[in-house]
């Protein structure tokens, strides 16, 4: 050891080890884990080892759950459900509460646990994870307090399958846990097979606080077990993880029936302008790429530069990354530890390489490796194209690309221009810039002058390919609760469509012949098939509907998105847009009713009557469906803005020809979405009849596009564009799998609306409009 | 240390000032709740344990100003001071560090008890300095100001610590701050001139920024956040930005200013959390006494508790250790 002469001449740190004893203790005392289940642990079955990736030491041995093991779990938890979603909710906010302390009381052992285990700092541990992971149990055991009084009519999921990853595993542990208990569910939890370790201490803790058995049940295994998890007989299934396995959990569930939330992968935008505390920007990047060894799903990895100040930006960059202290993660000085696993490293160092091998510059910290365990010396690229892999690909590392932008749009469009929408991070001291490109970024999260703050008070969670969902605050409670069942009425069959002439005496006569053809971009267009088909009322062919197909859905899509001024008007404009809408359909009532009575609709005149009075509802609720500011961190406004998906798909059910198709139309575009919808394949000739109305009542052409025929064909074309947000579908079950697994390619959210009494309560309500709205939490930081 | 590698810095050399030139601070931006953050962090991310804390704790008694600054200063009172500027660890705690002398940065008076320091340190090699200029509101004619600064030098002060008039901060009036500052580094001459810019009056980081500019522009050869007597004296935001600011000065000029934190810091974590800050931000070399200072009076018991402790393993009592 130096004497304090020698340190006085060098002013180095020195060494500054958190102790590991106790834990290792406890390690060497578990021995072997099992599973645990129904309250306590199973036997070790076949087991895997789980390394410390600082030092490739053996920290424990824990058991590969099969789907037996599975089984037992999701048995457990059921047998337990009935009872614990009985439970007062004040008595649920007392077990809460229990783990919410006891977790504080066990602070220090869980942060050196979770840093032996996954590598990373002991200061993050010990000063971000377990004190979030405490704030997440409380926040939520008073969610349990009020369940009843804030959401009322609701009730549990059921039994819910948690999957989580290895970045965060006792957070992503309490994000997944906190939320379905409060809320009555009872959970089985697989964490990462790279850090099981604080689920199962947490598993001990639920034990210690008197939780009753079969609430929490954990699972540990690798991504077989995870797989029976998904498989198996659950309600609801909560993943965190990669896009790539959140893509096949959609597939796999698709159909089901299992409510499903997805936080996946990202590739943020941290977008810095000329009027930055450029300072301050760059300990953002700290707090950004280079923390938790930039395994952050989060991240702001993508770094974006006003060019005026990239030189001096790259130039402190450069001089702040070779301040990082890289090594022993247990040492209070580290600000970089171990990457997770091996498996890991190797995947890092493989991007880089070809990054590099692609043209892009990589600047590291002159930082010395440790001889043994996985790490990786932090950095960022300069000289990155576009279409270089490290642009597009998450690299789950601490590596970061650096490139230049020139205005606010540009800015806007690069970080736009990615599959992902998680997360972004802008910086100016412009309250009207950085506002303005918060609203204009795809993502879920937006932090104005900061970076990764987090809040259990907050949504959290994605648009785009970034997965669907949120957690945290009401909208994350939300998720853990299943609405008021809907009365669930069968819908009539989809007729078979005929193309051909048919040689029948027609059952109405027009006065004049009418040509219904398809509604795109404001205009009638004859559909690209070139085809027309019989619809048929109750005396026979009551008119001709043109055969859309996937053409025409492209096209309507096209049109859609160029409508996208629609989502920035104001709630006030589309409201006096859904007025005249409803003004021009009174107009024309009785033309309607009587087409309606021509198709055979039992309640004409009512049916209309409705859909006049639905357009009244959504034209009151477009100005008046608003979001919320949450009460989170001092000195923080914390806005969670509910925004339109953009172009969604609908289709609709058979029956209910003109009110079922108005009735999802009417709160999607309320909320300033932009539609392509497929009216009843039975009688599409109600929606046809509306295209004078539309064109009469204001509505900008491309808000909404309506293309008949084939419903399940033309869902499956709208299911499949990765170019369409989310999609409502009406119909079959098999059409639903259809749509839910194809909805897969760029994760779309889906909702499977059950036909119903359309002319009834059911038929509307603010569940269609959360349905049709994303919520994006905007963080702003003030003071001076 | 970026600023080296674009600039020689060269170590030695005064810094004779710029002309005012407000391009440098005009359109700074200091973003308060992210200066906060980092602040509130840098002494979760670093910290100094064993032997590495006993020596930051012996380099923040190198780098003290020790400092009396009141009403009822006599002159006994400076040579008790004094003394402890000379001898600031006892021998028993020395010997046990290994150390042979330790000795503070400076004495820290007022200037009608400069020449009773002077003479109380003389072989030292200790410098005096002087708080001077109306301290600590500033609020006199700058011909008498100027004559205060004079009669300190006279008296035999090496350092001179001024106060600037925070009204032309509060105005923007940055000619007269100029014209203000460089008026009484003239008059300060060869002793060296810490500009305090009572930064707790001055409200916001942005005007932190700019007053620091202006001051090393006009010649300043440290800027020194507090006189101790504000409402809210040395902070780390504050220290943040003044620390970004002489960084920013010394890659424009290649002269290096130094930083003073003074007020408020009582105890040896502070000691240790300003270092921290130093180093991150700047570097070593803003971790020795010509380029950091340490204005603190009670900070100094501190440090000795803590470095008995260090030396015996039993916690201390300050009555075994002899008064400032």
């Amino acid at each position: 050891m130096p004497s304090v002469s020698d340190i006085l001449e060098t002013m180095d740190y020195g060494p500054a080890p958190e102790a590991a004893g106790e834990v290792l203790k406890w390690l060497s005392a578990r021995g072997d884990f099992g599973h645990y289940i129904n309250g306590r642990f199973t036997p070790p079955g076949t087991t895997f080892e789980v390394r410390n990736p600082a030092t490739g030491d053996l920290l424990a041995r824990v058991s590969q759950g099969g789907e037996a093991d599975v089984a037992a779990a999701v048995k457990a938890a059921r047998a337990a459900l009935p009872r614990w979603s009985k439970l007062s909710g004040h008595d649920r906010a007392r077990h809460l509460y229990a783990l919410a302390r006891h977790i504080q009381k066990r602070e220090r052992f869980l942060a050196v646990l979770e840093t032996l285990d996954n590598g990373k700092p002991i200061r993050e541990t010990r000063d971000i994870d377990v004190p979030l992971v405490a704030r997440h149990l409380y926040h939520h055991a008073g969610w349990a307090e009020m369940l009843a009084e804030e959401f009322p009519g609701q009730g549990p999921v059921g039994v819910c399958g948690q999957i989580i990853p290895w970045n965060f595993p006792l957070l992503m542990l309490a994000w997944k846990i906190a939320p379905a208990l409060a809320a009555g569910n009872t959970v089985v939890l697989k964490p990462a097979e790279y850090t099981p370790l604080t689920a199962l201490a947490f598993a001990e803790i639920c034990a210690e606080v008197g939780l009753p058995k079969g609430v929490v049940n954990i699972v540990t295994g690798d991504g077989a077990t995870g797989a029976a998890l998904v498989a198996a007989d659950v309600d609801k299934i909560a993943f965190t993880g990669s896009t790539e396995v959140g893509r096949a959990i959609r597939k796999a569930t698709a159909g089901t029936g299992k409510k499903l939330t997805l936080e996946l992968g990202g590739k943020s935008p941290f977008i810095v302008f000329a009027d930055a505390d450029i300072d301050g920007a760059v300990e953002g990047v700290v707090d950004a790429i280079w923390f938790n060894q930039g395994q952050v799903c989060c991240a702001g990895s993508r770094i974006l530069v006003q060019e005026g100040i990239a030189g001096t930006f790259t130039e402190r960059l450069t001089a702040r990354l070779g301040k990082l202290r890289l090594g022993d993660p247990l040492d209070k000085s580290t600000d970089i530890g171990a990457i997770v696993d091996p498996v890991q490293l190797a995947r890092i160092r493989d991007l880089v390489a070809q990054g590099q091998a692609e043209g892009a510059v990589l600047h590291q910290a002159p930082c010395q490796l440790p001889s043994r365990g996985s790490f990786f010396a932090p950095g960022f690229f300069t000289n990155v194209a576009p279409a270089n892999i490290v642009s597009e690909v998450e690299i789950f590392g601490p590596v970061a690309t650096l490139t230049t932008f020139r205005t606010p749009d540009e800015a806007v469009e690069l970080a736009n221009n990615t599959r992902y929408g998680l997360a972004a991070s802008v910086w100016s001291e412009n309250i009207n810039l950085a506002l303005d490109v918060a609203a204009r970024v795809k993502a879920g999260v937006v932090w104005v002058n900061a970076t990764n703050i987090f809040d259990a008070g907050a949504g959290f969670g994605g648009y785009r390919e970034s997965g669907f969902g949120r957690e945290g605050g009401r909208e994350g409670v939300g998720e853990y609760l299943s609405e008021a069942p809907v009365k669930a009425k069968a819908e009539s069959a989809p007729v078979t469509l005929e193309t051909g002439p048919v040689p029948e005496a027609p059952a109405g006569v027009e006065p004049i012949d009418r040509t219904a053809k398809l509604y795109i971009g404001g205009a009638q267009k004859r559909p690209d098939s070139g085809y027309s088909y019989a619809v048929r009322g109750k005396g026979g062919v009551i008119g001709l509907a043109g055969l859309g197909s996937r053409k025409d859905i492209r096209n309507a899509v096209e049109a859609a998105h160029k409508a996208a001024g629609w989502g920035r008007a104001t709630g006030h404009n589309r409201a006096q847009v859904l007025y005249y809408l409803a003004e021009n359909l009174a107009a024309r009532e009785a033309e309607f009713a009587l087409r309606l009575k021509s198709a055979g609709s039992p309640k004409p005149a009512e049916e209309v009557a409705t859909a006049i009075r639905r357009a009244f509802y959504y034209a009151a609720q477009a100005d008046k469906f608003d979001g919320a500011v949450h009460a989170t961190k001092s000195a923080h406004v914390t806005l969670a803005m509910p925004e339109p998906f953009g172009v969604m798909g609908i289709a609709c059910p058979t029956d209910a020809p003109l009110l079922g198709l108005l009735s999802l139309i009417l709160p999607a575009i309320a909320m300033g979405n932009r539609v392509v919808a497929v009216p009843s394949q039975n009688m599409p000739l109600s929606a046809t009849d509306l295209y004078q109305v539309f064109d009469t009542s204001d509505l900008p052409g491309g808000v909404v596009n309506i293309v008949t025929g084939p419903r399940d064909d033309l869902a499956k074309t709208l299911a499949a564009h990765d170019d369409v947000a989310a999609m409502w579908y009406c119909g079959s079950p098999e059409g639903a799998r259809m749509v839910e697994a194809e909805s897969a390619g760029n994760l779309k959210v889906t909702w499977r609306v059950q036909n119903r009494d359309w002319l009834g309560a059911e038929g509307q309500g603010r569940g269609f409009l959360s349905r049709a709205t994303q919520i994006k939490n905007i963080w702003v930081p003030y003071g001076e | 240390m970026q600023a080296e590698a674009v600039h020689s810095l060269s170590r030695n050399e005064r810094n004779p000032g710029v002309p005012l030139t407000p391009d440098w601070f005009d359109h700074i931006a200091v973003n308060t709740p992210a200066a906060e953050r980092r602040a509130a962090t840098l002494t979760t991310r670093r910290t100094v344990k064993k032997e590495w804390q006993a020596a930051w704790l012996v380099n923040a008694i190198r780098c003290m100003d020790l400092t009396t600054l009141s009403g009822d200063d006599t002159p006994d009172r400076v040579r008790r001071l004094c003394a402890k500027a000379r001898q600031p660890l006892a021998d028993r705690i020395l010997v046990g560090l290994g150390l042979d002398r330790v000795t503070t940065g400076a004495v820290c008076v007022y200037p009608t008890m400069v020449s009773t320091a002077v003479k109380a340190l003389a072989g030292s090699g200790i410098p005096v300095a002087s708080v001077a200029t109306g301290f600590p509101a500033g609020l006199m004619p700058l011909n008498l100001r100027l004559a205060e600064i004079l009669y300190a030098v006279d008296q035999g002060a090496e350092e001179i610590d001024i106060v600037i008039t925070r009204a032309h901060v509060l105005d923007g009036n940055w000619s007269a701050l100029y014209d203000e500052v460089a008026a009484m580094r003239e008059a300060a001459g060869a002793a060296h001139l810490k500009a305090i810019l009572a930064t707790g009056d001055l409200k916001t980081l942005r005007n932190v920024y700019k007053a620091s500019m202006v001051a090393m522009q006009a010649g300043a050869d440290f800027i020194k956040t507090s006189t101790g007597k504000e409402g809210v004296n040395a902070t780390l935001p504050v220290s943040l930005v003044m620390a970004r600011a002489l960084r920013d000065y010394g890659a424009r000029t290649g002269f290096r200013i130094g930083f003073k934190p003074a007020g408020g810091m009582k105890t040896a974590k502070d000691a240790i959390a300003w270092q921290i800050l130093m180093k991150e931000e700047l570097g070593n070399d803003w971790l020795r006494p010509d380029l950091f200072r340490l204005g603190a009076s009670s900070m100094l018991g501190d440090i000795e508790r803590q470095l008995e402790h260090h030396v015996t393993g039993r916690y201390a009592a300050s009555s075994r250790h002899a008064l400032a």
